[in-house]
């Protein structure tokens, strides 16, 4: 359900958004999503100074923890 | 605004690719033909057509899908409200358990409200003011700012020294000047770079 988040917001953001791929890797203390958008896209998801994805990061982060879990999102070039 | 151009046999191959591609359906777009196909002669000199689709959404419709796709994704029963108010389209996200939204000190709203802005960003009216408030928190520290603002002027008044207030963003900062504006007895200004900036109240001269 997180991922599917995850890939809600950043496809709502970007220009392309059968660019976007978002896989999620189990680690040992949290998962991590990581990020794969069109490059041309690269810059609307991470945003001037990066605060774009600051912001998904803290929105994604406040929904793991409500579910008890912890969740880091990774953007791939 | 999301727009694509893309070539097909026919116009309509050509928009319901385009679709695809936007994941968007046909109501919700606005379709210009840049090339009507040809099929040339003997099948020499064959042209595509080409279109360009554009998603014509208003920003009222865009905010409402993308708050209440969020909600749903994280399994929250809460109703989006929609509205034009003071010139400005408010967005209120209204339920029982939606408090972990707001986050320590609105970090969670504020984090939401930005990437509200960003997902709109492109469509009708995109450039109008647009505030999001989850559970009334938003009404509710408003009236503690103002709240604030008339116990430091009545400290000013009483004193006649000027009154520092704490560090705040921006918003809240034009809250305390906006509720004092009026006031006969003191004047507001704001000192120091973000984020710690502040509002002063002193007498006024």
């Amino acid at each position: 359900m997180l991922r599917d988040l995850v890939e809600f917001i950043v496809k709502s953001i970007v220009d392309n958004p059968n660019g976007v791929q978002v896989k999620e890797v189990e680690g040992e203390r949290a998962c991590v999503f990581e990020v794969r958008v069109a490059t041309e896209d690269m810059g609307k998801v991470i945003g001037k100074q990066g605060r774009v994805v600051r912001a998904i990061r803290t929105l994604v982060q406040a929904a793991a923890a409500k579910e008890g879990k912890r969740a880091a999102v990774e953007i791939l070039e | 605004m999301k727009s694509v151009e893309v070539k097909g046999r026919t116009v309509e191959e050509a928009i319901d690719e385009a679709l695809k591609l936007l994941g968007v359906p046909r109501e919700w777009v606005e379709v210009e033909v840049l090339d009507v196909p040809s099929r040339g002669i003997l099948g020499l000199a064959r042209k595509d057509a080409r279109v360009r689709v554009t998603v014509q959404r208003s920003r009222a419709d865009l905010a409402r899908e993308f708050i209440e796709g969020i909600v749903r994704r994280m399994g929250v029963d809460a109703a989006v409200e929609v509205r034009r108010a003071g010139g400005a389209l408010h967005v209120d996200v209204v339920g029982k358990d939606v408090g972990f939204l707001i986050g320590k000190r609105g970090q969670t709203l504020q984090a939401l409200e930005y990437l509200l802005k960003i997902a709109t960003a492109g469509s009708e009216g995109g450039d109008e003011q647009l505030v999001l408030d989850v559970g009334g928190y938003r009404r509710r520290r408003e009236r503690q700012l103002e709240d604030l603002a008339n116990r430091a002027a009545r400290q000013v008044m009483r004193t006649g020294k000027p009154v520092m207030l704490e560090p705040m963003d921006a918003r809240s900062r034009r809250t305390i000047h906006l509720a004092l504006q009026r006031h006969p007895g003191v004047s507001t200004h704001s000192e120091g770079e973000e984020p710690n900036r502040r509002v002063i109240v002193s007498p006024k001269t």
